[in-house]
């Protein structure tokens, strides 16, 4: 006979572990018990099935053990569940097996120990605590690190390199954070007006021999352009629909860019864009063109290659910031507001008088343009783009930073572009996990921090600002 | 000023309003009574336009509204604080009001925001806060604040008692005479709280299952068999 207790501890857990692992067997048995190959005869099926039966068995255990753990026996298996995944990599015949079960033991152990020792858990969860002060200072202090940052000697050619990779992201991010976060609009395809500003900037310049400068407000125009006119009917659509079309969008403006080959070079993508000049006064060359002059010669300074790279790390750092003023200044303005009231409640903000359609369109254009800029600049600096560029994936980290960052932070934003791009860059060996990271850091997020890293709005209007 | 003429709306192929024709006129203060589920708050979004109006019309200011939009209907002067207030929660108080004052001529913004918190001091008081931080009876003054900051002709409440404090209940229906007898809003008021709406109102409407089942002055109602029997907790409490 089970007593009571013994029910819930056991039977509760037993009966999810069975459902998750029906449901991962489901799942495990096309993915991964019926792939197929390509061989010289065509499409072959090589069935894996123990694979798959042995994923299923991993589920319910690990299903099994959080509901045991969770139903008041944490310590335990906190202990099995770390001698599982110590085990699994030697003990197992299959190495993907074995690393799966040493992340699933992991992650069963972490939610125990954070069962067992519960004030650790309270701390995680309940937040980093900023106090309001550091978030006050922190902007100005990160600002003041990131202008003296390529003038340190700490600084080499990688490590700017990857700064400005993140400040790219961070750009985009508050740019997307114009849709998500204060629009309350859940845009999957933000990549597609970075295709349209990257691709605008290296056809102007190659074929209307445009400069950046010149080229950069026509780019943002046009990825504007590109959003009125495809926002103005998707916007009718709710929530999940918006959504999916726009996650349509971004694939329909990469399959343009592959297949439109006489204007892009299709797969082969753009090479040779022009470089980036010293605001049309200068080149960054050892040996200017006849005619123009050298930013070295400019500044009576010796040539070096790092000087362009240092004038990129600006260039990118002041338009990341152009967008960040631009959304602290719109969040005063009606239209940001109005922006937030249609996040808010629709129908309350729709019988205030705010008309809808073309409130949402505003802020899906702007934050297009914002997109196009920092396409212009990503052809710029890459002096190539091809379509490989613009995938899926990339709108799917944009829109992680900004979730991660905690929507409508900016500061959120920042933390969350280092923490995606900048470590993993940083350490070349972890590039291969990054995805797993990715999924982790969303769930744990998800659990413990819901509303994001930081999830403080700033009220754009403080008692005293009014007469 | 107002008037719906066997008006029928539909939630899909359920009818909430099953032709009703009611009148609202210039300066009146006019309560809609009903009991739960009766139609009174889709009454009110209907005439804003959400859900549409299936048959039958509705007529502002001599001019057919049922086929706008809803902030088209709120450009031409009708306001209102919607069933649970709805207020902006993330959105500070005074953010709240100065969405709700995009309507009215910039120039009255102070104006009309000093009047708002001479009406309800609370909220100069909480102007900072965000309103999801407010309780309900302020949240309530807010949703009626918010409103009135667009100058309308025509002010809807919904419920606006529900759930408050008696003390706070009393504060809300002498703020919305107040708004009646000085600023000359035409109210259209919808209340469960039949007692007090009947005291107020000039005039008054009973919804039923969709149907408007009786109508007259608020003294006349108050002073009915039938709907002191059923809104006003049996005939013999009077
Ligand atoms: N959004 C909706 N979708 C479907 N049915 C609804 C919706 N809102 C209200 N109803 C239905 O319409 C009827 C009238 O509701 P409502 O207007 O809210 O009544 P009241 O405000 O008088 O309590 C009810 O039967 C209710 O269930
Ligand atoms: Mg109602």
């Amino acid at each position: 006979m089970l007593t009571k207790a013994s029910r819930t501890t056991f039977l509760v857990p037993l009966r999810d572990g069975v459902l998750a692992g029906l449901v991962a067997l489901v799942l495990a048995f096309p993915i991964v018990g019926l792939p197929t190959s390509e061989t010289a005869h065509g499409l072959v099926l090589r069935p894996r099935i123990p694979e798959a039966i042995a994923f299923a068995v991993a589920v319910f255990l690990g299903r099994f053990a959080l509901g045991v753990a969770e139903a008041g026996k944490p310590r335990p298996i906190l202990l099995i569940a770390l001698l599982v995944a110590i085990a699994a990599p030697f003990a197992s015949a299959a190495p993907e097996f074995g690393a799966a079960l040493a992340i699933g033991g992991l992650f069963v152990a972490l939610r125990s120990a954070l069962l067992a020792f519960p004030g650790v858990a309270g701390r995680i969860s309940g937040g980093i605590r900023v106090p309001p002060v550091a978030i006050k200072r922190a902007p100005l202090v990160l600002l003041l690190l990131l202008v003296v940052l390529p003038l340190t000697p700490v600084i080499d050619r990688r490590l700017l390199d990857i700064a400005v990779l993140v400040l790219t992201y961070v750009m985009l991010g508050w740019g997307l954070n114009i849709t998500v976060g204060l629009a309350g609009l859940l845009d999957l395809g933000y990549v597609a007006f970075f295709a349209i500003g990257a691709y605008a900037y290296a056809l102007l310049s190659l074929t209307a021999g445009l400069s950046f400068w010149g080229a950069l407000p026509i780019a943002g125009l046009c990825a504007a352009a590109a959003g009125l006119i495809v926002g103005g009917p998707i916007l009718r659509l709710r929530g999940d629909y918006f959504a999916i079309v726009t996650l349509g969008f971004g694939e329909i403006v990469r399959l343009v860019a592959i297949n439109w080959s006489s204007l892009t070079g299709g797969s082969q993508g753009i090479a040779q864009i022009p470089r980036i000049s010293f605001f049309g006064l200068a080149d960054f060359t050892a040996t200017p063109d006849p005619g123009r002059r050298a930013f070295h010669e400019l500044f009576g300074i010796s040539f070096d290659p790092a000087h362009r790279q240092i004038f990129i790390f600006y260039v990118i750092l002041a338009l990341a910031l152009a967008v960040n003023a631009f959304i602290a200044r719109s969040r005063k303005l009606p239209l940001g507001r109005a922006w937030e009231a249609l996040r808010e409640d629709e129908i309350a903000a729709q019988s205030l008088g705010l008309n809808l359609q073309r409130i949402r369109l505003s802020a899906y254009a702007i934050a297009a343009a914002w997109g196009g800029f920092a396409g212009a600049f990503f052809a710029v600096r890459q002096g190539f783009i091809s379509p490989e560029s613009f995938s899926f994936l990339e709108s799917a980290v944009i829109l992680a930073i900004v979730v991660l960052g905690g929507v409508g932070s900016q500061l959120g934003v920042v933390l969350a572009a280092i923490v995606m791009i900048g470590v993993p860059e940083l350490v070349r060996q972890l590039a291969e996990y990054r995805m797993l990271a990715f999924g982790v850091a969303m769930v744990a997020i998800m659990v413990w921090r819901p509303s994001g890293l930081i999830s403080r709005r700033e009220p754009s209007i403080r008692l005293g600002d009014a007469t | 000023m107002l008037e719906l003429t066997d008006v029928r709306s539909f939630y899909g192929a359920i009818e909430a309003l099953k032709g009703v024709s009611i009148e609202v006129r210039q300066g009146e203060i006019v309560a809609l009574i009903g009991a739960n589920g009766a139609g009174k708050s889709t009454l009110l979004m209907t005439i804003f336009g959400s859900p549409r109006v299936r048959h039958g019309s509705i007529n502002f200011l001599g001019q057919d509204i049922s086929r706008l939009k809803t902030h088209e209907i709120a450009r031409l002067g009708i306001a209102q604080a919607p069933e649970g207030r709805r207020v902006f929660p993330r959105l500070t108080v005074l953010e709240n009001l100065k969405l709700g004052a995009i309507l009215a001529p910039p120039a009255n913004f102070d104006r009309n925001l000093a009047r708002a918190y001479a009406m309800f001091p609370r909220l100069q008081e909480r102007q900072g806060q965000r309103a999801g931080t407010l309780s309900g009876g302020e949240q309530q003054m807010l949703a009626i604040a918010r409103a009135l900051m667009s100058e309308p002709k025509l002010l809807l409440l919904d419920e606006p008692s529900l759930g408050l404090a008696p003390l706070i209940v009393r504060q809300i229906f002498a703020a919305i005479a107040e708004i009646n007898r000085e600023h000359g809003t035409t109210v259209l008021l919808v209340e469960q709280n039949a007692h007090q709406a009947l005291k107020l109102a000039n005039r008054a409407y009973v919804l039923v299952n969709g149907r408007i089942q009786s109508t007259g002055t608020g003294a006349e109602l108050l002073a009915s068999d039938e709907v002191r029997e059923a809104y006003l907790g049996g005939a013999g409490h009077h």
